[in-house]
């Protein structure tokens, strides 16, 4: 029977080799992920029912990245329970300070991302892994607790949504665009519990990391995962980082969709989503003049390399606007390195921009970067709820790196087109 | 198992923040939790509400993040259940992990008015509230299981002893 990708990977990972959408599965784990907010959580659960060792020690990933380097004392005892829980279950994927970075942007450089692997994360953007062919969702700490005992999961296996992106994208216009206007179309619950499967030429002609920021972002349709099928852009990133056989699935060509949705993307405009909701996508030119307070570059979205081009492209030889601040924040010390030796951070500092070591800090309103009452910040980062950055009365905006760097400029949104 | 309480009614799509903001995620102390429960979209909710009270609300309950931290926010706060038009699919799995109900039901959620007294029968799976008896939709098998052994990891903890005999 024709089945989608998601589908060929679950069953790939159950006993009977089965998964047919709507069926409830038990399914093995590749890797199991967690961070300094969700992991000790998922520690309690392990030690209060006994458990004492994790199914296996080289399967697990924990990334200190939220409030790391700790933002307070409780922040630390956090950090360092993860630490002493890493030591202990000699976990090798633990990463330091020094080391870590963001975990949707570290863990597929690190070669821990594989197309074909089923991975389950207590984080919700751990759906960005589909972006190289993997099936990988988020769960909350118990479950993870479960997967890390067990290497294993349950699973309803989701329907898909195919989203056929075609054309010639505009210029400056990035995965990130993309997906925010794929949400505005559909709406924060247009993929409740389902799969959104990206295809098309313009996913084929999209770079690896516009294709982790558009994956990334499933979540914010509801969606239990995002997947791309891995093609030659795909073996290409994995060279170096991961070995042996690379294994291709990808949906069959008769396999069913709940809906097909066909996108050209010559209509797609640089983006940007209203407070306080994702779907409140428009385009940049619909966008009445609204004046930021702060703009922050980084994110599990939006803190790669590309990201970083990008805005220090738009960024040379300009300044911040004297009534708006800047804040840079390379997603992984590669990433910070790679952009050091490309002279990236360079431009940032002459623009008078802040750079920080890696961390999720401001996307969540938890450090290096939290807003005050009335404020206003436009956000490469993937969520705009009330409060999400800091006062509950103060606004986020979303758009791509494009959009930040040109409004960072103008201290008001705008389009780089309208930068001189 | 019957809950019986006064409600809590919301709208659509409230998300982790606004159940428990992330400045507050550097503890996971129920009782630390629970004294921020709602803040971002009631701020006198942890003040108000009692034990046995019941949350309901429209589409897309708890999307967002995966912090289990929501759920244990809201049921350490004394809150009983949730009854949604629909859930967003991690904080309805965490739900359950932890033992807080959450029932989704469009149906009930228009019936039932801010100043009802709602009544629950989960074995049923009824809801009663306004002089109707509102059938809900059976939990899936998984989640009946986890139910009957008392939460997940009682459950895993089985399993972990199986698999070593």
């Amino acid at each position: 029977m024709a089945q989608t990708i998601t589908e060929k990977i679950i069953a790939k990972h159950t006993e009977e080799n089965q998964a047919k959408a709507g069926s409830i599965v038990s399914a093995k784990v590749d890797l199991v992920l967690a961070n300094d907010i969700t992991a000790p959580l998922a520690i309690k659960e392990l030690e209060k029912a006994g458990i004492k060792t994790v199914f296996d020690p080289e399967k697990i990933a924990l990334v200190p990245d939220h409030f790391v380097p700790n933002k307070d004392i409780k922040s630390a005892e956090q950090a360092k329970l993860l630490r002493e829980f890493a030591a202990k279950q000699k976990i090798t994927n633990y990463f330091e300070v020094g080391r870590m970075g963001i975990e949707h942007a570290l863990l597929p450089e690190q070669g821990l991302v594989k197309p074909g692997d089923l991975i389950v994360g207590a984080d919700s953007h751990t759906c960005t892994y589909g972006a190289l062919g993997a099936f990988a969702t988020g769960m909350g700490s118990t479950d993870i607790a479960s997967a890390m005992a067990l290497g294993e999961t349950w699973l309803i296996v989701p329907q898909t949504k195919l989203f056929n992106y075609r054309g010639k994208k505009r210029d400056w216009v990035s995965g990130k665009d993309f997906i925010l206007y794929t949400i505005g179309q559909i709406g924060v619950d247009g993929a409740l519990y389902e799969s959104m499967e990206f295809t098309g030429d313009a996913i084929e002609n999209l770079s690896i990391d516009g294709r982790l920021s558009m994956c990334n972002m499933a979540i914010e349709a509801g969606a239990k995962n995002g997947i791309i099928a891995p093609d030659d852009a795909t073996k290409d990133y994995l060279k170096g980082r991961v070995e042996g056989e690379i294994d291709i699935i990808k949906s069959d060509e008769d396999a069913k969709y709940v809906q097909t949705y066909d996108i050209n993307v010559e209509d797609i405009e640089l983006q940007v989503a209203l407070p306080c909701l994702p779907s409140n996508s428009k385009g940049v030119s619909e966008i009445e003049k609204t004046k930021i307070d702060q703009v922050i570059i980084g994110s599990c979205t939006n803190g790669r390399l590309e990201d970083l081009r990008t805005a220090a492209k738009i960024l040379k030889g300009k300044k911040v606007a004297k009534s708006s601040r800047l804040i840079v924040i390379p997603a992984t010390q590669n990433i910070y390195k790679q952009a050091l030796d490309e002279g990236l951070i360079d431009i940032f500092l002459e623009s008078e921009a802040a750079v920080s070591t890696p961390t999720c800090g401001p996307c969540l309103g938890g450090y290096m970067g939290v807003l005050a009452e009335g404020e206003k910040a436009l956000a490469t980062t993937n969520r705009n709820f009330k409060g999400r950055m800091g006062h509950l009365n103060s606004e986020v905006y979303l758009s791509g790196p494009a959009v930040a760097a040109a409004s960072a400029i103008a201290g008001y949104i705008t389009s780089p087109e309208d930068i001189d | 198992m019957t809950i019986k309480g006064k409600v809590h009614k919301y709208g659509a799509n409230i998300d982790t923040d606004a159940i428990i903001p992330a400045r507050h995620l550097n503890t996971s102390d129920p009782l630390e939790l629970a004294k921020y429960c709602l803040e971002g979209l009631d701020k006198d909710f942890a003040k108000k509400v009692e034990p046995g009270d019941i949350v309901v609300a429209e589409e897309n309950f708890g999307c967002g993040s995966s912090r289990e931290h929501a759920p244990v926010s809201l049921k350490a706060a004394g809150v009983a259940a949730v009854i949604a038009s629909s859930f967003a699919r991690i904080f309805y799995r965490n739900a359950i992990n932890i033992g807080l109900p959450v029932i989704a039901s469009p149906e009930a959620v228009l019936a039932i008015k801010g100043s009802s007294q709602v009544e629950i029968d989960l074995e049923k799976g009824l809801i009663n509230v306004e002089g109707k008896s509102i059938k809900t939709r059976p939990f899936p098998e998984f989640v009946l299981k986890i139910i009957e052994a008392g939460g997940l990891m009682n459950l895993t903890k089985e399993m972990v002893k199986n698999s070593k005999l």
